[in-house]
Order: structure tokens, then C-alpha cells, then sequence
């Protein structure tokens, strides 16, 4: 099921009530799902990213614009005639029903031709169940049961009628780290094995890196960019995409353009062709560093941590932004500080220029 | 054991005071209810054995105390949590006036029982000067009056139990307004998302979240009732053997303190049978919500 959203925008009122001014939780979002791909809606709290999710869901109601299921205008409907699933932050499974219970829920609101029959039920429930591997604890309660567990029953919920799209509501924040891991790729392997169109919410870019077929990244309300993952990590279309994505963070310079060539203070770190004069950002993602000792960037070394497969480089530099910059190279390069100076040649790929007021991409031929 | 004398020394004057004005007196009743012809003044007794519980249960008195004590129960116990369900589901539904019904919904709770008593007799009693407030809207769509206070049993039984449910009410809506609003609204979310009918919605998720809530409702007001008597003095004065309303705490009071009071060994086992009844009821209450009650 492909999802059209046109011109989509909600606006809440102000909670204080003597502002007049009005919240925008979603601004003006026009962008297509194509019908059997994972989609993550990544951003930071409070970004309107699981408002975006209600509105597909139905649960709210947009102030403007318009929602289409394949050419089915949906806008009005209501959640429960939209044909979804939703998979809620804190499962939502009733703590008083055992798991089957939980699962039947929705089968069991069928009503006139629809209806089912008990045996038809206990089947797509154990499909169901098997789907996500929970059909050995079918008889438990939800507090029986750990919380990424918990989560499989939440999902076999919302898959047993067979939505057409499956929504899912930060599906991994309240799990811990490893949990996490495992049950993403189980939400990856299950979308794969139904072919559901599914949208999930997440402020983890990690998350929406690993298993989104394509990330859509919002701040405040507005959308910043779609697209594939690597295309968006590689390409950031502006500074905030460009640092929200890839841990370690990319290392943003304060810098300048002259006759087309990027400077970090005296440094001429890359060729800038095309770019006009000014002063920009230097992002470089931490794998971008080269450790060159004729190389133009002079850091002040500070340290190095060891990770085994890799190694990272702490140095700091007058211009860079923020407290310390991270870069990684390969674990059998060596580096030798000269007197407490490490000197950096840039991989011209992985940096990025940044307009310092509008803070947006500047496109260089290369 | 340092710390234990002190521990215990705290205790103490709880313990003490407990057991002078709880447990001894328990006590006592349960002796006297089997001391025959039990004196206050002289501390005597003529024999002991299972005289009283039989006077007691042969008393007249005492039969029709129990059987308004059950009629009280039985119809004011369910419609008052039900009506105070259906009132409490209303008043989380609506959002305008909200707290302008809770806090009238709460307005007899505050309330003194004997000026309540007083706006019942305006309602309902009959006197030289008026019919009661109710008596003239009775006629006034071609009915005929009734005497709710002096008249026929049924009349001064509907008072009475209109009376309990309508003094009770606002505890229960207060409690299970609180109760609803502490179900998590997600559940709700997922029910609609489900296309949960909200009859289902109501019966399968409403009502187990909140089943403990209920069934202590049920609980307290099935003990409350058992000890009905004040309500009965309210509306009733406080001859109500004449009244044919006594209830079965009522009954005990009379033979204490009444006009024809002064039998505490009849007052002890009146007494310990109300215990009996309640101590049942209770353990079946109990046994009951084992099934049905959904505690998280």
C-alpha cells in the first residue's frame, strides 16, 4: 500500500493559553511511501515525529492537508476504518489477557460478514504468533514476560488482521541495548517475510540507519530530507541532517572558501570548485581523516582510544566546533604525535561545506 | 534486641490502647453474648449457654431488623456502585462542567446525615401543612399521595433506600472517577485502533483495570450497609421498632440504651450474629474476586 501525504500539517493549540501563537507539530509534509518498505521517521524528541505517525494512524486529525491510501483519499476516516496496525512505545497489551487473548483482541471486534469463526481466530493467531516466534507463550501474561517479548506480542497484535500498513511507535526505546539489536532485525525480517508497508518512529539514527529501506529526518516539525540511508549519510542535504546522523558525530570546522579552495583557518583542506567566496562549515565525518604528517590540518593531539578493530583520535583545534575532535583510522596506522601536534590530510568525500547562515549543503564539482 | 525493646516500647502505646478499647471489649461481648441474664450493676449472671442467641432470634423485633437490614443490602449495594459506575464513566466522558459535577456529585459526602434527613422530611413527610414536595408532584400528574415516612412499609423502605444510595453515591463516584482516570489512555487508543466496539471497550478493558477499585467499593459498602442505623434515626427518629425500620445495629443500641434497653447479653449476641453475617458475606466477596478481580 503506497501512502501519499500532500501538503500535511498540525497545529496544536499553545498549552499556555495567553500565547496565541499555535504549535506546529507537523509542517506542510508532502512525500510519498512507496507501497513494502520499511520507512523510518527519525528526528530528535519533540520533532512531530510521532504526531506524523497518529496522522497516518488516524488517531489525529490533520488541520490541513490530506492523506492517501494507494488513490483512497483517508483523511477522514477514522483510525479503525484505515485497515491499520499500530505498535505502540509501551506495547499497550492488556495486562489482564494472556497473549492469545491479547492477539484475538482485534479478531473478535469483527463483526457482521467479517465475523470469524472461533477456529479461524485460533489459527491466524498462532500464524500470527508464529510470525514473531512467540507460539510457545501463548498462555502467559504481559508481565510474565521480558520486554522485547512483550514487543512481539504487540506486533503479532497488529499484524493478525493483516493491515495493510503497520505503524510502529518507537518500537525500541524501552528496551535494553542488546534486546534492541535482536528485535530490530526481527522487525527488519518480519516486514520482509509480509511485505507490509510499515512506517516506524525512532530518534535513534542508528536505528533508522540499520534496518529503514528509507529514513525520513524531520526537526521541528519540518522535513529535512528522504531518502536512503547511505545516500542521506553521505549526502546531507544540511548541517543539522549531516550531525544528527552517524555516531561519532561528524566534526564540524569553522572555515572559509577562497578562489574555490576550503580553508580551516590557514589550512587549504580541500578544493572547493564551483563554491562561491565565504565563510562556511567544514564537516568531516570521523573516517574522513588521514594521519599524514605533511598533511594541512594541525591538531593538538590529546589522545588515542584503542577499540580493536579501530582506533580513535582525540584532538582539539582552535576552530572547531565543539569540545573535541574524534577521528578513526585503521588500527595499524601509528600515530606520533610531534611535540603534542598530529597532522590530518582530509579524504575529500567524506567533507561536507555548510553555508554558515543558512547552514545548507554547498554543492562542489569534484 | 536493643533495637527490638525499642521497636516494641514505640509500639506501645498503640498496642495498649488497642488492646483496651478493641480487643477487650471484642472479648467481653463475645462472654456476655453467652452470660444468661447478664446485669451491669451487679456483675451477675444466671448461667451460661446458648440462651440469648436463642431470645434474640425468636424476637420479633430482631426478625424485622434483619430483614430490613437485608432489604437495605441487597438493593442499595448494587445500585448505588452501578448508578456511581454509570455517573463516573459520564463525568470522564465529558469535558465542559466537568468539575462543576464532580464537585456537586460530592456535595452530599460533606453533608451532615441529620440536615440530609431534614430535606428528606421536606421532600417526603407528610404534615398538617404540606404533603411533602413529592407527594405534591405526585398529584400534580393525577397520583395519589403516600405517606413516605408514616405510611406503608414498602413507602418507608423506598425513602430508606433511596436515602442510603443517594448518601453513598459520592464516596463511590469519587473513588472510581479517580480510577478511570488512572487507566492509561493508550489502552483506549488501541481498542480504537482495533475498532473495539465500546460496549467490548467498556465490559473487556474498562472494567478490569478498574475491577479492584469496585470490588473494594463492594466490600466497604457491603459492610457499610450490614452496619446501617444513623440513616434510619435520620429519617425515622429514633423509636424505629415502632417504625417497623429498625436495622439489626439499631437493634443492638435498643437493648442497650433503648426504652426497653438494658440487656446487654441480648445487645452481645444480636451483635456477634451481625458479625457472623458480615464475616460471610465478606469471605464470599472475597472468594468471588479471586476470579474476577484483575490486580496489575
Amino acid at each position: 500500500m503506497k501512502i501519499v501525504l500532500e501538503h500535511l500539517t498540525k497545529r496544536f493549540p499553545n498549552r499556555n493559553k495567553k500565547i496565541k501563537d499555535e504549535v506546529i507539530a507537523v509542517s506542510d509534509f508532502n512525500f510519498t511511501i512507496p507501497d513494502g518498505k520499511l520507512v523510518g521517521l527519525l528526528g530528535p524528541s519533540g520533532c512531530g515525529k510521532s504526531t506524523a505517525l497518529n496522522l497516518i494512524c488516524g488517531l489525529e486529525k490533520p488541520t490541513e492537508g490530506k492523506i492517501y491510501f494507494e488513490d483512497l483519499d483517508v483523511t477522514d476516516l477514522e483510525p479503525e476504518k484505515r485497515g491499520v496496525g499500530l505498535v505502540f512505545q509501551n506495547y499497550a497489551l492488556y495486562p489482564h489477557l494472556t497473549v492469545r487473548e491479547n492477539i484475538r483482541f482485534p479478531l473478535e471486534n469483527l463483526r457482521g460478514e467479517n465475523k470469524l469463526t472461533r477456529e479461524v481466530m485460533e489459527e491466524k493467531v498462532l500464524e500470527a504468533a508464529r510470525l514473531v516466534q512467540i507460539d510457545e507463550l501463548l498462555d502467559r501474561k504481559p508481565n510474565e514476560m521480558s520486554g522485547g517479548q512483550q514487543q512481539r506480542v504487540a506486533i503479532a497484535r497488529a499484524l493478525v488482521k493483516m493491515p495493510k500498513v503497520l505503524l510502529l511507535d518507537e518500537p525500541l526505546s524501552n528496551l535494553d541495548a542488546r534486546l534492541r539489536l535482536q528485535t530490530r532485525e526481527e522487525i527488519k525480517r518480519i516486514q520482509t517475510e509480509t511485505g507490509i508497508t510499515t512506517v516506524f518512529v525512532t530518534h535513534d539514527q542508528e536505528e533508522a540507519m540499520s534496518i529503514s529501506d528509507i529514513i525520513v529526518v524531520m526537526k521541528d516539525g519540518v522535513l529535512q530530507q528522504m531518502g536512503k540511508p547511505q545516500e542521506i549519510y553521505d549526502e546531507p542535504i544540511n548541517l543539522f541532517v549531516a550531525k544528527f546522523l552517524g555516531t561519532p558525530q561528524i566534526n564540524v570546522f569553522e572555515g572559509y572558501i577562497r578562489d574555490e579552495k576550503a580553508y580551516i583557518g590557514d589550512a587549504v583542506v580541500m578544493d572547493a570548485k564551483g563554491a562561491g567566496d565565504g565563510d562556511v562549515y567544514v564537516a568531516v565525518r570521523p573516517e574522513g581523516f588521514i594521519v599524514d604528517e605533511n598533511g594541512p590540518l594541525a591538531c593538538n593531539f590529546i589522545n588515542r582510544e584503542v577499540m580493536g578493530r579501530d582506533t580513535s583520535v582525540i584532538a582539539s583545534n582552535e576552530h572547531f566546533l565543539g569540545e573535541n575532535i574524534r577521528a578513526i583510522i585503521p588500527s595499524e596506522e601509528e600515530v606520533v604525535p610531534v611535540e603534542g601536534c598530529v597532522r590530518f590530510s582530509l579524504k575529500p568525500h567524506k567533507v561536507r561545506l555548510f553555508d554558515k547562515i543558512i547552514e545548507e549543503r554547498i554543492r562542489t564539482e569534484s | 534486641m536493643k533495637k527490638n525493646l525499642t521497636a516494641w516500647l514505640c509500639l506501645l502505646p498503640a498496642l495498649a490502647f488497642l488492646l483496651v478499647f478493641m480487643v477487650y471489649p471484642l472479648v467481653d461481648v463475645f462472654v456476655y453474648s453467652f452470660e444468661e441474664g447478664y446485669n451491669f450493676a451487679s456483675q451477675s449472671y444466671f448461667g451460661v449457654g446458648l440462651y440469648n442467641y436463642d431470645y434474640v432470634l425468636h424476637d420479633p423485633y430482631f426478625i424485622q431488623a434483619l430483614k430490613n437490614t437485608f432489604i437495605i443490602v441487597i438493593i442499595t449495594v448494587p445500585l448505588s456502585t452501578g448508578i456511581a459506575l454509570f455517573i463516573s464513566l459520564e463525568l470522564s466522558n465529558i469535558k465542559a462542567l466537568r468539575d462543576f459535577f464532580q464537585t456537586v456529585y460530592f456535595l452530599p459526602y460533606v453533608t451532615n446525615t441529620l440536615a440530609v434527613g431534614l430535606v428528606f422530611m421536606i421532600l417526603f413527610k407528610k404534615t398538617p401543612y404540606s404533603d411533602g414536595l413529592v407527594n405534591i408532584l405526585i398529584q400534580l400528574f393525577g397520583g395519589k399521595g403516600v405517606d413516605f415516612i408514616d405510611g406503608p412499609y414498602w413507602a418507608k423502605m423506598f425513602v430508606m433506600c433511596f436515602y442510603t444510595i443517594w448518601i453513598v453515591m459520592p464516596f463511590k463516584i469519587l473513588i472510581l472517577t479517580s480510577a478511570l482516570a488512572s487507566v492509561n489512555p493508550m489502552y483506549y487508543k488501541a481498542a480504537k485502533v482495533d475498532d473495539t466496539p465500546p460496549f467490548r471497550v467498556f465490559y473487556k478493558i474498562t472494567l478490569p483495570m478498574i475491577s479492584p477499585m469496585v470490588f473494594y467499593l463492594v466490600i466497604t459498602g457491603f459492610i457499610g450497609a450490614f452496619k446501617a442505623y444513623s440513616d434510619e434515626v435520620a429519617l425515622f427518629g429514633t423509636d424505629l421498632n415502632a417504625a417497623g425500620m429498625n436495622t439489626i445495629v439499631g437493634y443492638v443500641y435498643d437493648m442497650l440504651y433503648g426504652n426497653s434497653g438494658g440487656y446487654p447479653s441480648y445487645a452481645s449476641a444480636a451483635a456477634l450474629i451481625l458479625f457472623a453475617i458480615v464475616f460471610t458475606i465478606t469471605t464470599i466477596n472475597l472468594m468471588v474476586s479471586r476470579k474476577t478481580v484483575f490486580y496489575s
